[in-house]
């Protein structure tokens, strides 16, 4: 086992168990805390495959701003234990074979693709910094741009919703 | 032995250096407190602390004493686990930050392997320093809401607010540097400004340098860092007047100290990045060429300098241990400067950490020197001022180095 694979296997534990108890947890900011935990092994995973941008990013705007912004309103609001209810009908029929089908699709499709050694080598490339910001903002340029004038639309409704009241 | 170190000579120069950078900057933090308080109350007027040890010199081992054995009550109803993670959260990343930034240019040689003075020397430094400071807000967020008190969870709210608001101006304000540099690797960004402008008088920093002198980025950096380490004047999370002692009120004994560790951990990296992004880092002021060469014996001056004033200041000192113990401070120091003078190797070595270490310094002192002079500001100051001023500041200075690069050319 090389220690890449250990690695990859330790950070993929702790997000699927940050995952699991993200479910699991009672109280809000517990369930937090455990998305905190997921955010880190992935940007731990995506370190492992050679983008250290996108790992970077990933912690600085989802566990380091969008998280805290969770917090901060659970926080606000004082919010306490979750109650707990029977588990809904349509969860229990229809949820279980949806779980069972998805697991099966996963297991297909690990079991088909390639060694992980030979994409993370291939990833390296396209996911270096420089590379990166080459596809962002020359082939795709317009995309982004459209999709950064969605978000400024998203952020104007917010502003105008909370400016109703006056 | 030496097969056996040059086999495994990576993983043993790591845990080596990482233990002495722990040890190191342990000390410092607990010298810095010293340092904070004798500063201001210098320029209070006071004396500070006289009574542990010549000049209170030895006030952090006493009060690192009293941190380890006083009791340490936990209050009711608190979250266990958030309780006791939140002081551990912050001070670990504290220390981590430290642990990306390189301290001087040259390499150590050791049996042939080289290896350069700092822990980590990452491609992404910059990015992963964002990263885990943008993480410490959890230790005082989490800290201050796992209390189960109102004061703390106001301090932790006061402060998560505080820190996503001032996280975009912090960011924005070093994309300029990125932009001269091309490069997110914290050695890249020093190198970057080597050399000498306007007929070698003055050093390329960032900070003057052309095309675009990276004033406003400072300014807009170091004011949005103060706020991010919640130290004076922005230190709302912990105001004394209003909250007690904000979010670590209900925190005691080491609790209290890691809190406290962390703070001043982010404090000494701050001045770090300062120093690195907008000064040049370990870059001296003064010319390379060989009329500036005596230069290379200021490090040994000051040092042996100071140390005949603590020699000095020992023999009319009032007590018999400072008289005893002062001189023989003074006489190490003049010792280390004679060591820095007349060994050539190390005289050349010396200056890059010595430069980056002094820079560092100015920093701190003027985190002090704020937190003497400037009082606290309001809480809708505080947020006015960063969303109205700080960030269309920082946003306007990205643009500006951006039309300069283009017009007059980058790196």
């Amino acid at each position: 086992m090389t220690p890449h694979l250990m690695l990859f296997f330790v950070l993929a534990a702790l997000a699927v168990g940050g995952a699991v108890s993200l479910i699991v947890a009672s109280h809000p900011i517990r369930s937090a805390l455990a998305l905190i935990v997921v955010m880190v092994a992935l940007a731990g995973l995506y370190l492992l495959l050679g983008a250290e941008f996108v790992a970077a990013v990933q912690i600085i705007v989802y566990a380091g701003a969008i998280m805290v912004l969770f917090v901060f309103v659970i926080m606000l609001l004082n919010a306490g234990e979750e109650e707990r209810t029977n588990v809904s009908r349509l969860a229990g029929t229809a949820g279980i074979p949806l779980a069972v089908a998805l697991a099966g699709f996963l297991a297909a499709a690990v079991a088909r693709s390639t060694p992980v050694t030979a994409t993370g080598a291939a990833a390296q490339g396209a996911a270096s910094t420089r590379a990166l910001a080459n596809l962002l903002f020359r082939e795709f340029v317009y995309p982004f741009e459209l999709t950064s004038f969605l978000i400024l639309v998203a952020i104007l409704g917010a502003l105008v919703l909370a400016q109703r009241e006056k | 032995m030496k097969e056996l170190f040059l086999q495994h000579a990576f993983l043993i120069t790591t845990a080596v250096k990482c233990g002495l950078l722990l040890f190191i900057v342990l000390t410092v933090l607990a010298y810095l407190t010293w340092f904070e308080r004798k500063m201001i109350a210098h320029m209070q007027s006071r004396w500070g602390p006289y009574r542990v040890g010549p000049h209170g010199l030895l006030q952090p081992a006493a009060d690192g004493l009293k941190f380890l054995f006083k009791e340490d009550p936990t209050p009711a109803g608190v979250d266990r686990l958030v309780y006791f993670l939140a002081p551990a959260l912050s001070l670990a990343l504290g220390l981590t930050t430290l642990a990306v930034i390189p301290f001087g240019p040259e390499p150590i040689r050791i049996f042939g392997y080289e290896t350069h003075l700092g822990i980590a020397d990452l491609n992404i430094g910059l990015l992963v320093l964002f990263a885990i400071s943008a993480l410490g807000v959890y230790g005082i967020a989490l800290g201050g809401w796992a209390s189960n008190s109102k004061y703390s969870l106001l301090g932790g709210l006061r402060s998560s607010a505080q820190m996503i608001s001032y996280e975009l101006a912090l960011t924005l304000s070093v994309v300029g540097v990125l932009l001269l540099a091309g490069s997110f690797s914290l050695r890249d960004i020093i190198t970057a400004q080597e050399g000498r402008m306007l007929w070698g008088i003055l050093p390329r920093w960032n900070i003057l340098a052309g095309p675009a002198p990276q004033i406003l980025g400072f300014l807009c950096y170091f004011v949005a860092a103060v706020a991010e380490t919640n130290r004076a004047p922005f230190d709302l999370a912990e105001a004394e007047s209003e909250l007690v002692a904000g979010f670590h009120t209900e925190y005691a004994s080491f609790k209290f100290a890691m809190f406290f560790m962390g703070e001043y951990a982010n404090m000494i990296a701050v001045s770090c990045l300062a120093t690195i992004m907008f000064f040049g880092g370990w870059i001296s002021p003064f010319p390379t060429t060989p009329a500036w060469a005596w230069t290379y014996f200021l490090p040994s001056v000051l040092l042996a300098g100071f140390g005949l004033f603590v020699i000095w200041d020992g023999v009319h000192y009032e007590t018999l241990f400072g008289k005893l113990v002062l001189p023989g401070v003074g006489a190490a120091l003049c010792g280390l400067g004679a060591l820095f003078a007349l060994v050539p190797p190390v005289t050349s070595y010396i200056q890059g950490p010595f430069w980056f270490l002094t820079k560092v310094f100015v920093f701190l002192f003027i985190y002090v020197w704020a937190r003497a002079t400037l009082p606290r500001l309001r809480y809708d100051q505080l947020m006015s001022f960063g969303w109205k001023l700080l960030l269309p500041v920082s946003i306007a200075n990205v643009v500006l180095t951006s039309l300069a690069i283009l017009k007059w050319g980058g790196q």
